[in-house]
């Protein structure tokens, strides 16, 4: 104890280094050039993803604009024509948009019930015991590369749905092949965001409907599911900017070439606006011609698209948290 | 009550804002140097919030807005061209929750001597050594200086944090209810150690507990809540300072009856 | 009193009560049922993935040689023949296609004036012996021809050259794994049929996923073509992709969490950037192609990997951001207040307190977000780094090829065995993958023991 006294009392004596610089030392602002100089390279890391989005917005549009002025084609025919065939001049979206949605709305056939399904099991259902095997399963299942989709799509799927249905009926190349392993890939996506949403419903409310004696199931029908409705909302319309965005999938396994089909038939051959640009830019492609410019219009359509639903998605969950927060 | 050389740290109109909030209003009071002054109060009363506007702490706060003049030394603590980084510097600060670094016990004394530049491994060893007796730690911990911070007891990491403190040679400890967290033997640790470290460096504490400003501290201030109805069931609280005295002065004879009530326990 | 008496007639009690509860817990069973089902289906998938790629990686094939490799050197290995050995080997089996492979291989003449200039001229910058400067090609001896090829080509050229001419393994027909255990005798029926075409056909079980795959380079034929040019390809971009996106990526976190006020600008950076996270990758490949390989060309040098790691790393930026923000988010503040409390400046605090503290979930997140860059195809292919290439990438600027476009490529091609040779490289990308996590793993429990001691 005594030791220790005399230390404490030994401190100013032997901090020498510090109490020097202590002594010269005012209160007064020194200049900090490096802090400065750092405090501006963070915003500007920041600002970058501002660029990111104009370079993106200007690119887009500033193609699309050469393209819609080149004289071959214009915005009405563009958006209007159902004929999608560069080689004669005729640059009509819809064959690729058409496309786009059908491989969309199959993706949609798989994932929605599935992962909803599957969320609903994980949160509602599953001992932890389980939920913590699976839920790594379907991150592996998140983190698979596109490509292998696609591979997985051409060499398994096809050849299983021409299997099922018959040769003549599906062709090597189809909608619904790359459709069902698109709807497979965005299971994970939307299994684990409806998770979420579902685990966020307060207790309360699923102890209120148990204590008036519903069963499991009429709970979560007719209280949780109603409760995190927006955060499912949300989880479905991600699911389906994925999957219109998604490319490599269609690109291996939904065929080259457009084809308007009416009424869609899943099963020819049919290429979406993403498998196009894919296609055409991975050729011979010479800049500043009308084939370049065309996939930076299909771009800006598919910006446009993803966009929205990424906005709506949001809308729709931020809905959600004014009402149970 | 004018000359400045007694007092460490002057209050003088204090007002704190908390965005269009009032928090704190109009607090005056001297704090004298080498001596050990408590604030007290009720919750909600801004013992804490005037505590943390002496070393500028509350500009980490988004909106925190301090009027009123803080003079430490002559030098008042908001005028533009004080640096707050100097500020901290010389008014250390210990927390209510013991806060040591996810690092070791030495890196943990020397962080503070390493940003003042101090490189030599000698001197860092020295400063080390000399704070963590200075904390009353270094017999226990001399041995094992290279244990994660983290793996002490409560009250020996409240002790590291005081030693981490000590170790920029602080002219101003402020503790913010610095033995809140503290089972009763490391609360009486730290006290002792207080009353050691006093005779070295202003103390300024924030406490809960009666008991522990009258054992400890010299002087005591007591802040109290003030109501108003801004509009009806929308109500405005706001802090001030109730009285301010030598401690035995303060807890023998109140000058108020709300520090009488508050001081018997009846409210708080 | 009257009240509760007579809602208690409008219930259903006793049998009725009980025959409806029946029902209600069946229908919550067989949900409940339907449930369980299409958690399985996603992990069926998985499984049948899986299987379908290893099915297709391994198996018997009918392959022929046009020169068995026991014929060439003993023990049938060519891969411990020097470069003259392999020299002589070519000049024995194949001595009139000599000036082919120093066409396609040295010169640096247009090829329809390659036999009408002198060596000095056609092999400009090539080592070659001097004597032969002033001949044309077609003057030289085929010893001269052959000096020259030793001369010049690396051991691995002339190793593959000897492969792909001399010894010249043919696939004739792969099977699947599945094909190979289950349907062995008409496996072996086709191979007789096959002798009959060709009588060097022969059964060999085959792992198309081998030490030469990962070390050869691309190649038309898929008997002899690997990943290595690829695999290299691949790391190159992402070195360059995390050099990138790393620094910038925790720098916009850091700004957002530790410094920006919540004003107009960094409100609109943080919505930005969760719209990003949401752009399709095919729009950066657009971006990538129309800003970084043509506007910026004289910095890029056009389709290159620095092009393509630049592209991957605007992608992943926003995912490195969000990261980053949750992991910065996730350190108390005490740690902040103490070290502010002892004097330090932000960024002192930030740099010695923060960041230490966030970065096992930072790493993470990048490594996560890495993988995602690892994967990325359609970008990559936007930008035009679908082209073939067999030079192995030695700097920022060289032009590429990487393994998921090799996959992309091989699976696009109808043939069989390349379907073989995809798979076995999909192999080698979710080995690499599983490598990225593995370290993601042992890097944030290393990170932090070091912390807690």
């Amino acid at each position: 104890m005594q030791t220790q006294l005399e230390a404490g009392r030994e401190i100013s004596r032997v901090q020498s280094a510090v109490a020097a610089r202590r002594a010269q030392a005012t209160l007064y602002k020194r200049p900090r050039p490096g802090e400065d100089a750092i405090r501006v390279y963070l915003l500007l890391c920041g600002i970058l993803s501002i660029f990111t989005t104009l370079g993106i917005i200007f690119v887009l549009g500033e193609e699309s604009l050469r393209f819609f002025t080149s004289g071959v084609t214009n915005a009405v025919e563009f958006l209007t024509s159902i004929k999608w065939q560069p080689q004669a001049g005729e640059f009509g979206i819809l064959p690729l948009l058409e496309s786009t949605l059908m491989t969309s709305f199959m993706a949609m056939l798989v994932a929605i019930p599935l992962g909803l399904g599957s969320a609903i099991y994980l949160a509602e259902y599953a001992p932890s015991r389980v939920r913590s095997t699976m839920k790594p399963i379907l991150e592996v299942l998140a983190g698979i590369p596109t490509v292998v989709y696609g591979y997985f799509a051409l060499t398994f799927m096809t050849p299983a749905l021409r299997g099922i249905f018959g040769q003549d009926a599906v062709q090597i190349y189809n909608t619904a092949a790359a459709g069902i392993v698109m709807g497979i890939m965005i299971l994970p996506t939307i299994s684990s965001m409806a998770e979420d949403a579902l685990s966020s419903v307060p207790r309360s409310l699923r102890e209120a409907s148990y204590g008036l004696g519903a069963t499991r199931f009429e709970t979560i029908v007719k209280v949780v599911l109603p409760a995190a409705l927006s955060g499912i909302l949300a989880a479905f319309i991600i699911g389906i900017s994925r999957a219109v965005g998604e490319t490599m999938i269609v690109a291996l396994a939904a065929g080259a070439g457009s084809n308007w089909s009416f009424p869609p038939n899943f099963f020819v051959a049919a290429e979406t606006m993403t498998g196009h640009i894919a296609r055409i830019s991975g050729g011979d492609l010479s800049y500043d011609s009308v084939d370049y410019n065309s996939l930076f219009a299909i771009g800006l359509m598919l910006f446009f698209i993803t966009l929205g639903l990424n906005l709506l998605s949001q809308w729709v969950s931020k809905r959600f948290r004014e009402v149970y927060q | 009550m004018t000359q400045n050389g007694a007092y460490a740290i002057q209050l003088k109109n204090v007002d704190v804002f908390y965005g269009p909030k009032l928090a704190v209003s109009d607090v005056s009071l001297n704090i004298q140097t080498r001596r050990i002054t408590a604030f007290i109060g009720p919750s909600g009363c801004g013992k804490s919030t005037v505590l943390r506007s002496i070393n500028r702490m509350n500009d980490l706060i988004p909106g925190a807005r301090v009027q009123g003049d803080v003079t430490f030394q002559g030098q008042n603590l908001y005028a533009p061209e004080v640096d707050p980084v100097e500020v901290r510097r010389r008014i250390g600060m210990v927390f209510q929750k013991p806060n040591p670094f996810p690092k070791s016990i030495y890196d943990n004394v020397a962080y503070g001597p390493r940003l003042l530049g101090v490189r030599s491994k000698a001197v860092l060893d020295e400063i080390v050594e000399k704070s963590l007796k200075g904390a009353y730690l270094w017999d226990e911990v001399r041995s094992d200086l290279k244990k994660s911070g983290l793996a002490l007891s409560g009250g020996q990491q409240q002790r590291l944090c005081i030693a981490r403190t000590i170790a920029v040679e602080p002219e101003v400890i402020l503790m913010d209810e610095p033995c809140s967290a503290l089972d009763p033997i490391a609360t009486q640790a730290v006290e002792d150690l207080m009353k050691i470290l006093v005779k070295q460096y202003t103390i300024v504490i924030v406490t809960h507990n009666m008991q522990q400003a009258q054992r400890v501290s010299d002087f005591t201030a007591f802040f109290s809540i003030r109501k108003q109805e801004e509009t009806p069931g929308k109500e405005n609280r706001w802090g001030v300072l109730g009285e301010f005295a030598e401690t035995t002065e303060l807890f023998s004879s109140p000058n108020s009856e709300e520090t009488e009530r508050y001081i018997r326990g009846e409210f708080g | 009193m009257s009240a509760s008496v007579s809602q208690a007639n409008l219930l259903p009690t006793g049998a009725e009560f009980q025959k409806g509860l029946a029902r209600r817990n069946f229908r919550g069973s067989v949900w409940g049922r339907f449930y369980s089902l299409s958690l399985l289906v996603a992990i069926l998938a998985l499984i049948a993935l899986v299987l379908n790629i290893v099915n297709s990686a391994f198996g018997y094939a009918i392959t022929a040689y046009e020169v068995e490799p026991t014929a060439l050197v003993a023990g049938g290995d060519v891969g411990g023949l020097d470069a003259e050995q392999l020299v002589v080997i070519l000049q024995d089996y194949q001595e009139r296609r000599l000036p082919v492979y120093i066409r396609d291989n040295l010169s640096v003449v247009d090829p329809s004036i390659f036999t009408q200039v002198p060596l000095s001229e056609s092999l400009a910058g090539r080592t070659f012996p001097a004597e032969l400067a002033a001949m044309t090609v077609t003057e030289l001896t085929r010893d001269q021809q052959a000096a020259v090829l030793a001369a010049s080509l690396s051991v691995d050229t002339l190793r593959s050259l000897v492969e792909v001419e001399v010894i010249g393994e043919q696939v004739i027909h792969p099977y699947a794994l599945s094909e190979s255990l289950f349907e062995r005798s008409r496996i072996d029926a086709e191979l007789l049929e096959a002798l009959e075409d060709e009588p060097n056909a022969r059964l060999e079980f085959r792992s198309w996923l081998n030490f030469e795959f990962l070390t050869a380079a691309g190649s038309s034929d898929p008997a002899a073509a690997g990943v290595r040019t690829a695999l290299l390809g691949t790391l190159w971009v992402i070195f360059i992709t995390v050099l990138f996106a790393f620094p910038v990526g925790v720098g916009a976190a850091i700004y957002l969490e530790e410094y920006a006020v919540p004003n107009r600008l960094n409100k609109l950076i943080e919505t930005n950037i969760r719209n990003l996270a949401g752009v399709p990758s095919i729009i950066y490949g657009l971006l990538g192609l129309a800003v970084l390989v043509r506007s910026l060309e004289f910095i890029t040098q056009g389709r290159t990997i620095l092009s393509a790691g630049l592209t991957l790393g605007l992608l992943i930026l926003p995912v490195i951001i969000i990261n980053s923000q949750e992991a910065i988010r996730a350190v108390p503040s005490s740690i902040r207040e103490a070290s502010f409390g002892v004097g330090a400046t932000k960024w002192q605090t930030i740099w010695n307190q923060v960041l230490p503290a966030a970065m096992p979930g930072i790493l993470t997140g990048t490594i996560l977000a890495m993988s995602r860059a690892v994967g990325e195809t359609a970008p990559l292919i936007v930008i035009g780094a679908s082209t073939f290439i067999v030079t192995d990438p030695t700097s920022p600027f060289a032009k590429f090829t990487a393994l998921p476009i090799q996959i992309y490529q091989w699976t696009a091609r109808p043939q069989s065995e390349f379907r073989a040779i995809a798979a076995a490289a999909i192999i080698v990308l979710l080995v690499l993958l599983l490598l990225f996590n593995a370290t993601a793993i042992i890097l944030r429990q290393r990170y932090r023991k070091s912390l807690q001691g």
